[in-house]
Order: structure tokens, then sequence, then C-alpha cells
């Protein structure tokens, strides 16, 4: 692919789809912030997924050696 | 409330959780992460639940962010993960853009149709190469910009650029148009 192919598909795009940058419509219309709070209420306080893997891990181990919760228990 | 005067004492802040200095943040940069994510998905509605959803990853980082940083560039990489995100889940039907305002048509050279259809090849782009496409064909943004917003280097999204242009090539082709 030449320049001149390049160059000219640069400008059919910039022609269908026009360029955002410095458009007065293109500024934001309203504080976001309630919305951000509202978002930071609703959320729950979430166990990241590898934490619950490491228990799962843990218990599936402790169920297969027993012998081993005191050894844990003595670390702890 | 305690008053947030140095921009290095509310990032300190932020790192460590404060939700005044999150708030003094996003009073700040809400503006320019919006306007960053509308560049690439164009469409004012996902830009701004992008922009929310760009503060909520922001915030949940919070402890990973290094005060030394500039904050508007770790931003902005995050609203680029983002839009991407979106991108790729958006359908294609909904994916078209026009959803702003047609400014007055640059070049009545080009008709219509082939608007129609360059828009279209242009939908069918897959999202890496869109967003590259976008920022650095239509919205003539940096290539040094683009590569921390992707994080990835100017020479990967040289190659990005390059891709996507020839991708549309063989889509217009397809549609029966010679660039």
């Amino acid at each position: 692919m030449n320049e001149h192919d390049q160059e000219r598909i640069k400008q059919l795009l910039k022609n269908s789809l026009p360029p955002i940058s410095g458009r007065m419509d293109a500024e934001l219309r309203r504080d976001l912030w309630p919305a951000m709070l509202k978002r930071l209420e609703a959320a729950p306080a979430g166990v990241p997924w590898f934490d619950w893997a490491l228990l799962a891990a843990l218990a599936a181990y402790l169920a297969f050696f027993p012998g081993a919760i005191p050894v844990l228990l003595y670390h702890l | 409330m305690p008053v947030l005067e140095q921009p290095s004492d509310v990032l300190r802040q932020f790192s460590h959780g404060d939700l005044d200095a999150f708030e003094a943040l996003f009073r700040r940069h809400q503006c320019e992460v919006y306007s960053w994510i509308l560049r690439i998905v164009r469409d004012p509605a996902a830009a701004e639940d992008l922009t929310i959803e760009t503060f909520w990853r922001i915030h949940r980082a919070h402890a990973r962010f290094d005060p030394a940083r500039s904050f508007g560039v770790w931003a902005r990489r995050i609203a680029t993960n983002a839009a991407l995100d979106h991108l790729k889940t958006a359908r294609l039907e909904t994916d078209l853009p026009g959803n702003l305002p047609s400014p007055p048509l640059p070049d009545p050279g080009i008709s219509e149709e082939i608007r129609r259809k360059t828009a279209r090849a242009f939908c069918r782009l897959p999202p890496k190469l869109k967003v590259a496409a976008t920022l650095a064909l239509i919205e003539e943004q940096p290539y040094k910009e683009i590569s921390e917003a992707l994080g990835i280097s100017t020479g990967a999204v040289k190659v990005r650029v390059f891709r996507a242009l020839r991708f549309l090539r063989k889509e217009l082709q397809r549609q029966g148009i010679e660039p």
C-alpha cells in the first residue's frame, strides 16, 4: 500500500467520521460526580476472586491432610 | 474537611484511599477523561458511562498509583482500556457512529454512499485497530500520546495504524470502492 492510498483512506475516513476534537458539542455537559457517588455507594465491598481461590485451595488441602491443621494453627 | 491545596498532597492522599482527594481529582479530570473517551467511542451517552467506569477503576486501584507520576496520563490509560472493553462488547449495530450531530460536510466530492460505506468498513475494524486508527487518523493525536494511552510503544501504534489502513482498503475494495 503506497502513501497515496494511505492519504486517500485517511481523507475518506475524516469525511465519513469527522473529528470530535475541538467541537463545541463534544464538551461534558453535566457534573458526573453525583453519578460517581451513586456508583461508589452501590458497589459491594467485594473480595477478589483470587482470595476465594486461595481459601478454597487451603480448605481442600486441610480436608485431604487433616494432620496439617495443628501445624497451621501453631503458625497462626 | 481538610483543604487540599497542593496537587501533590491530593495525589498522596488519593493513593492512601482518601475520598475527598478522589473527589478533587474527579472534578479536575472528568472533562478531560470524558473528552478522550468520546473521541474513541463517538457516543456521548456511552462516554459518560465510561467516564464513571474509568473513575471507578481508578478508585479501586488507588493503592497502585504512584503519586510521583502523572495522574492525567494514568487516568487516560485506564480510560482507553475502559473504552476498548466497551468496543469489544458493543454490538456492530450500536457501534456505528452517528450519535453526534453531523458537522458541515467538508468535501462535496465524496458521495454520501462512499461515506456510508467507509463508516461501515471502519465499524468492522477489530477494536484495537479501531482505537489506534481513530486517535491517529481521525483525531490526529500525537503518536506519543496514543502510545502512552494504549501502554504500547510508538512503533507498535504505527503498526496498528498501518494494519488498520490495510484492513480498510480491503473492506472498501470488497464494497466496490477503489481508494
